[in-house]
């Protein structure tokens, strides 16, 4: 039994833990990786980047349905979904072979073990791990990540009830799906599997789709789901579900007739990875599934330290990833100090058409009392999103009347996940309307779009 | 070889400001550093210090001009060896007074002061001098356009703030947190030039009819002004007005006294601001803001006290008053009107508030009507409290009397309400065990 000790240990290699490390190694720390399976963990592999690949298929097959506008003929059309998914994993494993040599090229060893963590020791923690060897770390920081929730009484059986996992493996397209819940994954997962020809009905318990998104958001995605042949079912509860060989028989709360289908996503959220932890018998507080922390991943347990996922929503790559630097660099004590500030996080969903935003929904915006302008743009103005072919969705940004601060961005429509960033840093760098007013937007871009909503929020639209 | 001084940009924003005050004459040395000026803007008053020594040779615009635009040179120094005479026949530069807003674009593209300025310059080599002077010569201040934003409708200078983000750039969250300007007022008043008190020998002077003088109105003043005549013309007032014998709660109070912990001393308006806060707790219907569609519902008494501050007056607010003890809240109200006298009050401190009291009775005023503090729907006015021949059991006695007089905005209160309140404060201030339950 060996022991080595490091400055900092990180249980898990996901975006949030592989960031964290290689933030730690740059700033000359002596820093782990504790892996249980794959790098780049659940976005890698399992998340984000296949379902791009796949959505990308997607996007593929639709365009050519387009063709005939553009005054092409395209043949017989025909999709090879094992191919499909073959490259999707391809896709997956060059990333996650690419983190790899990021860890190897900044000398961040990597463990594949789980870890337990143990005993308190003069310089740090133990951590015991499954390979039967023990380790110690002056900070441990817990970066497992999260799973897929289930429902009470629903069970994923992986082959009629599934969950993402399976749900972006498939061996063949089922006529008929019934995804349960409609945030982002339920979003994305409900447009692939329409756009490959599968009858899809996409549930709800809430009243609307995109439950966190502006209502705006929601109401448009929604139509343009129903558009596609997809029923929508909001206000629903599940009351049991059965898997039988005809498929998947869901029975729903209240006196809705029975939905019938060859399958079933549950996308009903995902919870923390907090199980078998060690933290039973420190102050590291656990609520409702997820580790608690400040604004920069500390738990109540000195030198152990929690980020991404396993802290709670918004479960994004990209805060998991923030969190991880900002973690590392209050531990070497570095940075400007500042945690993430409340919504500083955009969110982007890549279902057909695309939705992105960042900061305060309209409602959310009233509610904490912000005297506002609203405005709006719709893409059917905007010469690039015409010529594409793509013209539906808007952007709508929401300023504080008093200050002009931007207190949040709502987009949906072509390409919006890459055009949020442009809002994002403009409420970083605390610009007002003023600052977005006077900035020269390239056309013919989609990006105009922004400008103009920025400009319908002061009444000065030009193309309005 | 002499030095420009210029109407300086005190924000990012500023085009024009008033020369408010100088501190300096024609003859005066003045060092780096020296304050030479006071500019005022629509946002605050700030000091110029200059950046060069000299000797003042020449003042161009004259003390209280107004929208001298930034840029403009308004005096002139004269460096070593140099005589005031020359330096001042040189630089006869006439101030450029902005007429309207408008002219800020111009100023920005192109300083209308440019030409005479340049014209100096190749006579006598002038330099600018000043904290701030056209674009070149600024230390930049790193902020965000939000955080400057901020700032200027706070008054606040950004050169009094230390920023927390990248390279010490000033963050929004760094102006909120700074402490407001001096003699900060609600609305973000602001300090201003005022008259000169008359002095003793002016006193001496005998008196000529008509004679008077005239004078800027400050920003503070304005803001009152047009405040409290939006109050006294948009809301309908109506004034209810009760005596309370008082003697029980000045008993009250002495005893408390003698039991308070050090450095407590609770007095009389402290008793008063508690019971008011009880009452509106009592009177929930009395507790509540007219904002047209909505009336305001609040769920704590969130007291606004008026204190007089040299040149006008803020109105500091103790949060949630029927939440604290007598001995914290006497701690909170001297806390407040101290910060207040010293203008160091944040803006949270003042923005809000469900209810004013303004208390004239250390004035010997015995009653008076208060005009309501907007969107508040109710203040009241507390007088003096005094003995007065009273009425007992049909003969006269002698009893401390304090009246009070709640001005009450009849769109949101009605008097019925207004009169319960009353009836419930007084029944406090009666009864003081019962506001210590």
């Amino acid at each position: 039994m060996t022991t080595t000790h490091f400055d900092i240990a990180v249980i898990g290699g996901g975006p949030g833990g592989y960031v964290a490390a290689i933030r730690a190694a740059q700033l000359g720390l002596n820093a782990v990786v504790v892996e249980r399976e794959h790098l780049g963990g659940i976005c890698l592999n399992w998340g984000c980047i296949p379902t791009k690949a796949l959505l990308r298929a997607a996007e593929l097959r639709h365009s050519i349905d387009e063709m005939k506008a553009f005054g092409i003929t395209v043949g017989d059309v025909s999709v090879d979904v094992p191919a499909l998914v073959r490259r999707s994993r391809k896709v997956a494993a060059r990333l996650s072979s690419g983190v790899t040599h990021l860890l190897k090229k900044n000398k961040v060893p990597v463990i594949e073990a789980t870890a337990t963590i143990g005993k308190k020791l003069q310089n740090g923690r133990e951590l015991l791990l499954s390979d039967g060897t023990t380790i110690s770390a002056g900070h441990v920081i817990i970066a497992t990540g999260a799973r897929a929730r289930s429902l009470p009484g629903i069970e994923p059986d992986g082959t009629a009830i599934l969950t993402y996992r399976e749900a972006m493996v498939p061996q063949d397209m089922p006529k008929s799906l019934i995804i349960v819940g409609s945030g982002a994954i339920g979003a994305e997962f409900a447009s692939f599997y329409n756009d490959m020809g599968v009858a899809v009905t996409l549930i709800e318990a809430l009243d609307r789709i995109l439950p966190v998104e502006d209502e705006e958001l929601s109401a448009f995605v929604a139509k343009s789901f129903e558009k596609r042949g997809m029923k929508i079912m909001t206000n629903v509860k599940l009351k049991s579900v059965s898997a039988g060989p005809n498929g998947v028989t869901a029975i729903l709360a209240g006196d809705q007739p029975k939905l019938q289908a060859d399958r079933m996503i549950l996308a009903v959220g995902i919870t923390g990875n907090v199980k078998n932890l060690g933290v039973d018998g420190t102050a590291v507080k656990i609520d409702r599934g997820h580790i608690v922390t400040d604004g920069f991943g500390a738990t109540d347990e000195p030198g152990i330290y929690a980020i991404g996922d396993v802290t709670g929503p918004p479960w994004l790559a990209h805060k998991a990833s923030h969190e991880g630097i900002i973690c590392v660099e209050k531990i070497a004590g570095v940075g400007d100090g500042h945690a993430i500030a409340d919504g500083a996080v955009p969110g982007c969903i890549y279902c057909r058409p695309q939705v992105a935003s960042v900061g305060m929904t309209e409602a959310a915006a009233k509610k904490a009392g912000h005297k506002i302008n609203v405005g709006q743009f719709l893409f059917a103005g905007n010469g690039k999103a015409i010529a594409l072919g793509d013209d539906a969705g808007f952007v709508k940004t929401i300023f504080d009347a008093a200050t002009g601060e931007l207190l949040g961005a709502h987009m949906v429509g072509p390409e919006v996940t890459e055009l949020i960033q442009g809002f994002a840093i403009a409420r970083r760098l605390e610009a007002t309307e003023a600052e977005l007013m006077s900035t020269i937007f390239p056309h013919p871009t989609l990006s105009e779009a922004m400008h103009e909503s920025v400009l319908d929020a002061y009444g000065r639209a030009i193309h309005y | 070889m002499s030095v420009n001084v210029t109407m300086p940009a005190l924000s990012p924003t500023m085009t024009s400001g008033t020369v408010a005050k100088w501190t300096i004459a024609i003859g005066d040395m003045v060092q780096s550093g020296d304050v030479i000026a006071e500019i005022e803007t629509d946002k605050a008053t700030m000091e110029v210090e200059a950046i060069e020594d000299g000797v003042v040779a020449q003042i161009l615009v004259a003390a209280g001009t107004e929208n001298v635009a930034v840029g403009t040179v308004i005096a002139v120094l004269a460096e070593d060896g140099e005589s005031i005479d020359e330096v001042a026949s040189a630089a006869m530069v006439p101030p450029q007074i902005e007429d309207t807003a408008q002219s800020t674009a111009q100023s920005g593209a192109k300083t209308p002061t440019q030409p005479a300025a340049e014209g100096v310059a190749s006579n006598t080599e002038a330099k600018p001098i000043g904290t701030v002077t056209p674009p070149e010569k600024t230390a930049r201040i790193f902020a965000t356009p939000l955080a400057r934003r901020i700032a200027a409708e706070r008054g606040i200078a950004l050169d009094q703030i230390t920023g927390s983000g990248p390279h010490g750039r000033i963050l929004r969250r760094d102006v909120e947190s700074a402490p407001a300007p001096a003699m900060h007022a609600p609305e973000n008043y602001s300090p201003a030039n005022r008259a000169a008190p008359l002095s003793a020998s002016s006193m001496n002077v005998p008196a000529v009819a008509g004679a008077s003088e005239l004078v800027v109105n400050s920003q503070m003043r304005k803001s009152i002004a047009s405040r409290l005549q939006e109050s006294k013309q948009q809301a309908p007032h109506f004034y209810l007005t009760i005596d309370c014998h008082i003697d029980d709660l000045l008993a009250a109070r002495r005893r408390l006294n003698e039991k308070a912990p050090e450095g407590v001393k609770i007095s009389l308006n402290d008793l008063v601001i508690r019971a008011a806060a009880m009452a509106l707790i009592d009177v929930p219907d009395a507790n509540v803001s007219w904002e047209g569609d909505h009336t305001r519902r609040f769920q704590h008494a969130d007291i606004a006290m008026a204190v007089a501050i040299d040149g006008g007056l803020v109105t500091p607010i103790i949060w949630a008053a029927e939440a604290m003890g007598l001995a914290a809240l006497s701690k909170t109200t001297a806390d407040l009107a101290e910060r207040a006298r010293h203008g160091q009050l944040r803006a949270a401190d003042y923005s809000g508030g469900s209810f004013t009291i303004s208390n004239l009775g250390m004035y010997g005023i015995r009653e008076f009507a208060a005009v309501i503090n907007p969107p508040q729907a109710a203040i009241l006015a507390v007088g003096a409290g005094e003995q007065r021949p009273v009425v007992v059991d049909g003969a006269l006695a002698v009893a401390t009397v304090m009246t009070v007089s709640l001005s009450a905005d009849h769109r949101a209160v009605d008097g019925a309400v207004g009169a319960r309140w009353l009836q419930s404060f007084k029944g406090f201030i009666e009864h003081p065990v019962t506001m210590l339950l």
